[in-house]
């Protein structure tokens, strides 16, 4: 058994007084990608964001032994977290390199490890981000996650929308990014799941209602058509 | 052709002041979405801490103005960063609160003002140079003129080239467009919103000043009455964009001068039309973004 | 919103009795050491009381667009003046009769209201806010630079003519506390019956969530309209009693600092609760006119300039009243009370804290 990165203990979030997360327990170890699945629309996002404290929150998160679940938001990335969000929220109006001079945290910057990740990057550098493709945006995401010393990366729905081409780009890139540091994965797309994960959380209801092994769940069929109310073998498939 | 020139020269000269207004709350509410009230204010005491400079330096001298200039912007500075540090920083991402503090403020300080310096306008001189006039094209141009555009347009350069340079220009840019996202890059937005309060602060204070010197005097309304315009120029310039504001300044001001003299005295009335004009059909100004 | 519960009639008998208790001030000899001027019964006290009642009423009105509809007006000082000038105008110019004229104004200010609003609501949040500031600051010019209709920066006179007599003079000042109160009551009423009205709930939730309104199908735009109208022509009814209890009306009733002191008014009492906008503009009022009298008293005038010039600045003290209100009782007035009779989902409080999710 591995160590544990991140705990989260009875985790509660509220959007503009509406529940949308509500008493979620689960574990991520501090290697290895957690995939965190689940319907439209159960609160897997804004558990990434409550974790991060991006929402208001309730509830025990521990993050390498520490409680952060009263710090800011800047002082739990400056810990050691690299977040990658849903829709990649680039900074339209700055260049790439700005995109990830802004996020360069000082401490061991690895400029090189995402030049050889994403060349693509480079011979971009003075676009302007809102000009890219949603694979490249995807892209210059990641590498703002990728540039900095990370203990954990909370990355949410990065292949949402994109070109199977490109998916399969995102997932070779989440692949070596998971040699770099632990993942809490959101996603969709089992096909990357089952590429990826080692370990899956199901939500359901702003609930936690399943832990255990990526690949024995993905094997039954039957429980991911319950738990997540799509057809296993289809969306493979499509995927 | 004379008229014109004049009233050009002059519509521009009012358009810097408006814009060392606009470009504070215009940076500031992109950032922080606050729509800062006490504004005027910290023009006012930027305005009256010149004055008194000037007063106790005496000899009307370019030594004076410059000193002035700075004690302005720098009261300025001081007042709006002590501002956020003290007062809005307690309501954070609690908006609506915030613009009513800086309401509260506006109030308090404008009432303030009226206790320690009356509300009897203070006539102000400046160096001789400033009351004389120049000839261009058959047109005599009051020389304050001149300074109040040199004025702006270096504020104007000194404020892009920070956004453009430094690594808190960058992270106000970035934080204009999507504030959550910088702080999920483990920055500390929250440094950037006293600097640019402190920023705006300084532009306003220095406005105040100059605005003495263009109205040949101080007084607690003086920066309520360009507030107003202010507001009216940030939003046609297009909330958060600093050349929005620089363009919208040039043009409220010009066509308010034009009107005043063209359509008898109806320039206030133009600019709210312009306004609403604007609003209607382009909702998000003329300039979308920070720029 | 929708709670209504089984004591409902209880703050209304409550209200009824307190009603009851300020119709008969005129004729009780109360007296109130710093807060009244006056005992109850002397003309001066009673247009104070009046003026407050009025700040109250206006109070209200701007509470049914801010505080319910969620729409933040820097305008609605506009409509006020619509009322005040309006009436002004047309007594000083016509020989029309005051109920009449008062109708007149009342459906031209309707109108006004409508195309002012219909234009204005294209835009939500800030740009609204500076849209309806434009319009009232372009009503403020035009009042301003037109002395012969308007009196200019002189302000108007009422012209006594064509108003019964019983509304003119000192002596008469009872009957125009009573038309005050009679216009508290009649806005109160009309605010609460909208508020409860379908519409009233609609505006509500769109104040909430828009898309989920539009989701229903209805379109916001038309609800805040009729929100926009009908707090609007309340506004004007207040400015016209205004007109006759002050004898006439000034530009500073157009300005955009008085739009900003009904809002402090608002926020004081505590957005979204009615009694809290009433209780607001009476605090408010006496507080402004004893702060008045206490700046320029001799003890003020004997403190260190330290302490005498920010105490001599009623509007100073209140400023930073207002600023404390806003950093450290959220809720306002109403929010105490709240609090107090442990009440704690007060609406008023829990609208505050309605926290951008970024």
């Amino acid at each position: 058994m591995s160590e544990t990165i991140l705990s989260v203990r009875g985790l509660s979030a509220r959007i503009a007084g509406q529940q949308v997360v509500e008493d979620v327990s689960f574990d991520v170890p501090d290697r290895g990608v957690t995939a965190l699945l689940g319907r439209n629309g159960v609160g897997k996002t804004s558990t990434v964001k409550a974790i991060l404290g991006l929402i208001e929150r309730q509830g025990t998160v521990e993050f390498g032994g520490e409680r952060i679940d009263k710090e800011p938001t800047f002082t739990i990335v400056q810990r050691g977290v690299g977040y990658v969000p849903e829709d990649r929220e680039v900074f339209s109006g700055l260049t790439v390199a700005e995109n990830l001079r802004l996020a360069e945290r000082g401490g061991a910057v690895h400029r090189e490890r995402v030049a050889a990740l994403f060349p693509d990057l480079e011979a971009r550098a003075s676009q302007l981000a809102g000009t890219l493709s949603g694979g490249q945006q995807q892209m210059v995401s990641l590498a703002r996650a990728l540039l900095n010393e990370n203990r954990l990366l909370l990355v949410d729905e990065p292949t949402k929308g994109l070109a199977p081409l490109i998916v399969a780009d995102v997932a070779a890139a989440l692949a070596a990014a998971a040699k770099l540091a632990p993942i809490l994965l959101v996603e969709q797309n089992l096909q990357v799941v089952r590429q990826l994960a080692s370990t899956v959380v199901v939500l359901e209801g702003g609930r936690v209602i399943h832990t255990g092994s990526a690949q024995a769940l993905l094997d039954d069929s039957d429980l991911v058509t319950s738990l997540l109310g799509v057809h296993g073998a289809k969306s493979e498939a499509d995927s | 052709m004379s008229t014109i020139v004049l009233l050009l020269i002059t519509g521009l000269g009012l358009g810097a002041l408006y814009f060392l207004v606009a470009s504070g709350l215009s940076l500031i509410y992109g950032l922080m979405g606050i729509l800062n009230f006490a504004h005027g204010s910290f023009l006012t005491l930027g305005a009256f801490a010149g004055w008194e400079l000037a007063r106790r330096m005496g000899g009307d001298s370019w030594v004076t103005l410059f000193a002035s200039m700075a004690a302005g912007a720098a009261v300025g500075a001081i007042v709006a960063a002590a501002t956020e540090f003290l007062l809005i920083r307690r309501l954070y991402n609690r908006h609506i609160e915030q613009v009513l503090v800086t309401v509260g403020l506006a109030l308090a300080s404008v009432a303030l003002f009226d206790g320690i310096w009356g509300t009897d306008p203070i006539y102000v001189t400046g160096p001789a140079w400033f009351a004389e006039t120049t000839e261009i094209l058959g047109a005599r141009v009051p020389n304050d003129r001149f300074v109040l555009i040199a004025v702006a347009v270096l504020v104007l350069i000194a404020m892009v080239l920070f956004l453009r340079l430094t690594r808190y220009g960058l992270i106000i840019r970035a934080g204009v467009e999507n504030r959550a996202m910088v702080t999920a890059l483990g920055i500390d937005v929250r440094k950037a919103f006293t600097l640019v309060f402190a920023i705006g602060g300084a532009a306003a204070g220095l406005g105040g000043v100059l605005a003495s010197h263009y109205f040949g005097y101080v007084s607690p309304q003086l920066g309520g009455s360009l507030l107003i315009f202010a507001f009216i120029v940030t939003v046609i310039g297009g909330l958060g964009s600093l050349t929005g504001a620089a363009v919208a300044s040039v043009v409220v001001a010009v066509l308010q001068q034009f009107a005043n003299y063209y359509l008898g005295g109806t320039g206030d009335l133009v600019v709210v039309l312009l306004l609403a004009v604007v609003l209607l059909v382009r909702p998000s100004g003329l300039v979308g973004r920070l720029a | 919103m929708k709670t209504v519960t089984k004591r409902r009639w209880l703050p209304w008998a409550a209200g009824g009795a307190v009603v009851a208790f300020a119709a008969i001030l005129p004729f009780l000899n109360i007296v109130v050491p710093g807060v009244l001027p006056g005992a109850t019964y002397t003309p001066g006290t009673l247009q104070l009381l009046a003026l407050s009642l009025l700040f109250a009423a206006l109070a209200l009105s701007y509470n049914l667009l801010f505080g319910s509809a969620g729409m933040l007006s820097f305008g609605h000082a506009l409509y006020f003046a619509m009322g005040a000038y309006g009436l002004g105008i047309l007594l000083q110019s016509t020989d029309l009769a005051l109920v009449p004229a008062m109708g007149i104004i009342l459906a031209l200010v309707i109108v006004a209201a409508y195309l002012i609003g219909a234009l204005s609501l294209r835009v939500t949040g800030i740009s609204f806010a500076m849209v309806t500031l434009a319009f009232a600051q372009a009503g403020n010019v035009l009042i301003r630079r037109n002395p012969g209709l308007t009196g200019g920066e002189e302000g108007l006179r009422l012209a006594t003519a064509n108003v019964p007599d019983v509304l003119v003079g000192v002596i008469n000042t009872r009957n125009l506390y009573w038309v005050a109160l009679a216009l508290v009551v009649v806005v109160f009423v009309v605010v609460t019956w909208f508020e409860h009205s379908r519409a009233g709930h609609v505006v509500a939730a769109t104040r909430e969530n828009e898309l989920r309104v539009r989701v229903i199908g209805v379109r916001p735009f038309v609800v805040k309209l009729i929100t926009f109208v009908i707090a609007s022509a309340l506004a004007a009814l207040v400015g016209m009693v205004y007109l006759l209890l002050q004898s006439g009306a000034t530009p500073r009733a157009t300005s955009a600092d008085f739009t900003l002191t009904i809002l402090v008014i608002v926020v004081l009492g505590g957005v979204g609760s009615r009694w809290g906008a009433v209780v607001g503009g009476i605090v408010y009022t006496l507080l402004d006119q004893r702060l008045t009298a206490f700046a320029s008293s001799d003890a003020v005038a004997a403190l260190p300039d330290v302490l005498r010039i920010p105490l001599s600045e009623p509007l100073f003290i209140l400023g930073t009243l207002f600023i404390l209100v806003v950093l450290f009782l959220p809720g306002g007035i109403a929010g105490i009370v709240g609090r107090v009779g442990d009440r704690s989902r007060s609406r008023a409080a829990a609208r505050d804290r309605v926290e951008e999710a970024s």
